[in-house]
């Protein structure tokens, strides 16, 4: 049998004697096949000696359970990766970072405690995904949307713990959660804000409480195992209406995105955009790749105009009040016609509920509020997965040519031929390149896709970007670019991290974040 | 005794109860990418290969052993499914579901 690291084997077959008597012999897993359901489908290593794979799974039912799984794991000082319901691909997945952690999977604990659609709220456990959440609100007839990400098999619990982003104006996902209860790593339970106060009537209401806010501290962090969070949500708008913004020079980026960023700033646009470019943006077009190489501007935008296709677009997607939007959208017109000879196209518009042959005929029904797995009808035929880099890039366009340019150069000199970027919206104030890398299994392939995001993050942060979120192959190669004052963070989560979990139990190296004991082999 | 009559249930052919059954486990975990409609990958990448029909729903020629190995090793861009996810009892139901149709 396989054992954690530092953990005798006479201790965990002890462990997991004592993790089968705390869930059910059912809910331990140590076989390999079952294992094996514990590897990272797109994983950047799969195969490769350095794939963390687990030495055991255990799946609590209850916070109770919960509770005595971590409180085994202290006795025996075995490493625990919590996940919630394992679908984060292209950040680890169900895998864990350490080699021979026990998964903690919290997929059963999958109950909707509650939903309000008068404070517009939720309050959920880990393992409900989007899907059943937005099933529930269907079910019930609840007055209020939720925000998914790409992929609706994910838990909202887990997706704004890692600060995961949306489209609709709740798009922010870590912003939107307010309360939580937490499992501390010596089995403890507390819960934040409100909910620190028994019998509060305003858990799901208010964030802060009272004293110092300490929820953020479990977003990509090790500190708790989160077992309940409100989410709010946001009420069921009465319409939607959609354009696009077109522009057709090559400096008309900086505008475009000076102006963008007034509106959003002011609350006129709500939504996630995606930026369009069939010359910096997406999947390659070849006629477009040879001018591109030629390094010729005005070849790009004389192709625009013969082509009659936009430089750049910019979608905007409108919520709320119908008469409220059609003055945004108007309003927002109005702005962008400063840019000389800008165009605009009107989008689908709705109002809500969609009937059932209306929402049939919409592909992508994720910036509606409607989970969907669509995203993956957009990754090439033979993908096996896929990762990203995303680093945070400055709400300017010329910050944003910078990095294109510069993502674009690192992957022609190492190989890769063109970058392929989406740009997003997805945080206030700032942009996120999403540059989408193949993961295969091919050895070879991988190694020098690990290569080229390798120096990617070398290349950004040189630059002053760093990245939102990462694959936990990457975990230290990023948390080391937050280096301020001799890594002033890191050791400010070091400290935190062996006040709370001095056995240093909960998921070792999330995020760049080892525990004392473990520290040293780390380095 | 126990083993024989478990050996006859196996073999015996699913009824409706595990065939409804595995129909709803099969909307909540397998319809959102093998379903019908637009926005649907599972099914668009089985017709880019010429799967006719694409819909594993419409398919007469899948077996249990084969549902099992795509849900527990996932295939391409598909992952594989936790017992946490779907239990080994949940599908034997898909299965059941998706080979209903199956000609003897």
């Amino acid at each position: 049998m396989k054992v954690p690291p530092g953990v005798s084997p006479a201790d965990f077959a002890e462990a997991i004697k004592q993790f089968e008597g705390a869930v059910g012999k059912e809910w331990v897993f140590t076989s390999d096949d079952d294992i094996a359901l514990y590897r990272d489908s797109y994983s950047p290593v799969w195969g490769e000696p350095d794939e963390p794979i687990p030495s055991a799974a255990v799946a609590p039912d209850s916070v109770e359970q919960v509770q005595a799984v971590v409180r085994v794991a202290n006795k025996y000082s075995i490493p625990l990766w919590t996940i919630s319901t394992g679908k984060n691909l292209g950040y680890g997945g169900a895998a864990p970072l350490l080699n021979g952690s026990v998964m903690l999977d919290l997929k059963r604990m999958n109950r909707i405690l509650e939903v309000n659609d008068k404070n517009h709220y939720a309050l959920v456990e880990p393992g409900v995904s989007y899907f059943d959440l937005y099933r529930h609100i269907q079910d019930h007839n609840l007055k209020v949307w939720i925000d998914p990400p790409d992929p609706g098999w994910g838990s909202p619990m887990g997706n704004s713990l890692e600060r995961g982003g949306g489209y609709t104006p709740m798009h922010d996902h870590f912003d939107a959660v307010c309360g939580m209860e937490v499992v501390l790593p010596n089995g403890d339970l507390m819960r934040t804000g409100m909910g620190a106060l028994p019998g509060a009537k305003s858990w799901q209401q208010y964030k802060y409480g009272f004293g110092p806010y300490v929820a953020p501290i479990f977003s990509q962090s090790s500190l708790g195992v989160v077992t309940k969070m409100g989410v709010w949500l946001m009420p069921t708008p009465e319409a939607y209406v959609s354009g696009t913004v077109m522009v057709w020079k090559h400096a008309d980026l900086i505008p475009l995105i000076d102006i963008f960023g007034d509106l959003q700033n002011s609350g006129v646009i709500r939504g996630t955009i995606t930026l369009a470019s069939s010359f910096w943006l997406g999947v390659p077009n070849p006629e477009v790749d040879s001018l591109r190489a030629s390094g010729s501007v005005k070849d790009l935008e004389d192709y625009a105009a013969r082509n009659k296709t936009p430089y750049w677009s910019m979608p905007l997607n409108f919520y709320g009040p119908a008469k409220v939007i059609a003055a945004q959208w108007e309003h927002a017109k109005e702005r962008f016609s400063a840019i000389p000879g800008a165009t605009f196209q009107e989008g689908p518009s709705y109002r809500f509920p969609l009937s059932a042959e209306e929402q049939a005929k919409i592909r992508d029904t994720v910036p509606l509020g409607i989970p969907s797995l669509q995203i993956f009808s957009l990754l090439p035929p033979q993908s096996q997965g896929h990762i990203g880099f995303s680093p945070i890039i400055p709400m300017s366009g010329e910050a944003l040519l910078e990095a294109m340019t510069l993502f674009d150069r690192i992957h022609r000199e190492l190989g890769s031929g063109r970058a392929v970027l989406t740009v997003l919206s997805s945080f206030p104030r700032a942009l996120v390149i999403i540059d989408l890398f193949p993961v295969e299994r091919d050895v070879e392939k991988n190694r020098m896709m690990r290569e080229l995001y390798r120096r990617l993050i070398k290349e950004a942060a040189a630059r002053g970007w760093g990245e939102y979120r990462t694959h936990t192959t990457f975990m230290g190669d990023i948390s080391n670019t937050y280096s301020f004052n001799d890594h002033a963070l890191r050791r400010f989560h070091e400290t935190i991290k062996d006040a709370v979990d001095p056995n240093g139990i909960l998921s070792p190296g999330k995020c760049g974040v080892w525990p004392k004991r473990m520290r040293k082999a780390q380095a | 005794m126990t083993c024989i009559m478990a050996g006859a249930a196996f073999a015996a052919p699913p009824d409706q109860e595990q065939i409804d059954r595995g129909h709803k486990v099969y909307d909540k975990w397998c319809f959102p990418c093998h379903g019908t409609g637009l926005g649907k990958p599972g099914t668009e990448s089985l017709a880019r290969r010429g799967q006719k029909p694409a819909v594993l729903e419409e398919r007469t020629d899948l077996t249990a052993p084969v549902i099992r190995q795509f849900v527990r090793h996932g295939v391409l861009f598909m992952p594989t499914f936790r017992k946490t996810e779907i239990s080994d009892a949940d599908l034997d139901a898909i299965a059941a579901y998706l080979t209903r149709n199956n000609k003897p």
